[in-house]
């Protein structure tokens, strides 16, 4: 097959941090994909944002969220981040999210981004996201509110070509 | 695709099975970081639906689920610690289901190798033209430091997956 589908960057930690960011993207894609796989070193929430902005209020979010005990759907407009999460995952748990970055090096649209979350022990979700800016996405950052994501933590950008 | 995206096994059953099971993946370790399996999948359960259940290395511990989903008049969530229905991972099509549908979905196993738990992305629908249906999305979450060597999938009510019935494993290479 063609590849259409291609490792940009990936990390796996070595020490705990409290903050991946994934830079110098190239545009050669046409979407991008990130798989996060975080063990944590304390119940924390984590949050994305891209380019660095995480102060322009530019982001909103629909959200679907299972917590076990019944669904729920929200939304967040005008925020200067957006959380991967709903309800605070416990100490030392792994998450499984994946994201996806659609048409994101297209200067003439705002960025859509597709989010799952899971953490069997307290969410599943769903949530769609906006990034109103038509600036190409060259970087994109998560991190934490507190405490770190624990070694052994893996973070994989892929890109997808549609030609 | 490149080798970044690449078809390790599949299953596609000519007779019915009563599971379908992917051996041997301790030889992928160091090829591959992450696991997809895209399952296309009825039972033979007396009802238009069935749960689709998963164990990993044959062991039968550790695992826990958490789901959120409709049925086309109703959202809900549902959790699951206990055996056997914390290996739940999905809704499968059922015996009573349109002739020929088959349910839908994918299974997302980032880092099957490493020591840390396993957690689980999951999408299961289970559309049949009928006044009603399913769709999942889920995780599920092995609390095991074991890399993933085996993967096992069984319905959770019938006896056996149908005749048509598929699953393709595919190994992910992050670098």
């Amino acid at each position: 097959m063609a590849a259409t589908y291609e490792p940009i960057a990936t990390t796996t930690l070595a020490s705990a941090t409290d903050i991946i960011t994934f830079s110098s993207i190239p545009s050669t894609y046409t979407d991008l994909v990130l798989i996060g796989n975080p063990k944590l070193s304390g119940s924390l929430d984590y949050k994305w944002y891209v380019n660095g902005d995480g102060s322009s209020g530019l982001y909103s979010q629909t959200r679907l969220v299972g917590n076990g005990s019944s669904a729920s759907s929200g939304r967040t407009t005008g925020a200067n981040v957006l959380y991967i999460n709903a309800n605070t995952p416990a100490s030392g748990s792994v998450q499984t999210f994946i994201m996806n970055f659609q048409n994101y090096a297209n200067t003439n649209v705002y960025k859509t981004v597709l989010v799952r979350y899971n953490d069997a022990g307290s969410e599943t979700a769903a949530r769609v996201a906006l990034w109103r800016n038509t600036n190409a996405i060259t970087s994109i950052s998560i991190s934490t509110d507190s405490s770190t994501f624990a070694v052994g933590s893996m973070f994989t950008l892929y890109g997808i070509k549609a030609a | 695709m490149a080798s970044t995206y690449k078809i390790i096994d599949k299953a596609i059953l000519s007779s019915s099975q009563a599971s379908i099971e992917f051996t041997g993946l301790g030889s992928y370790s160091t090829t591959y970081t992450d696991l997809l399996l895209m399952i296309s999948l009825r039972s033979d359960n007396g009802n238009y639906f069935d749960n689709l259940k998963i164990t990993f290395n044959s062991n039968t511990t550790g695992y826990k689920y958490i789901a959120v989903g409709g049925n086309g008049s109703a959202a809900g969530s549902d959790v699951f610690t206990s055996d056997p229905a914390d290996k739940i991972i999905g809704i499968i099509n059922g015996d009573t289901a349109t002739s020929n549908s088959f349910a839908s979905g994918s299974i997302y196993i980032p880092n099957f190798s490493s020591s840390n738990y396993k957690s689980l992305s999951i999408e299961t629908v289970n559309e049949t033209n009928a006044s009603s249906a399913y769709m999942r999305i889920a995780s599920n979450m092995w609390s095991n430091t074991a890399a993933i060597t085996s993967v096992k999938l069984q319905p959770y009510s019938g006896s056996n997956f149908l005749t048509g019935s598929s699953a393709y494993l595919y190994g992910i290479k992050n670098s």
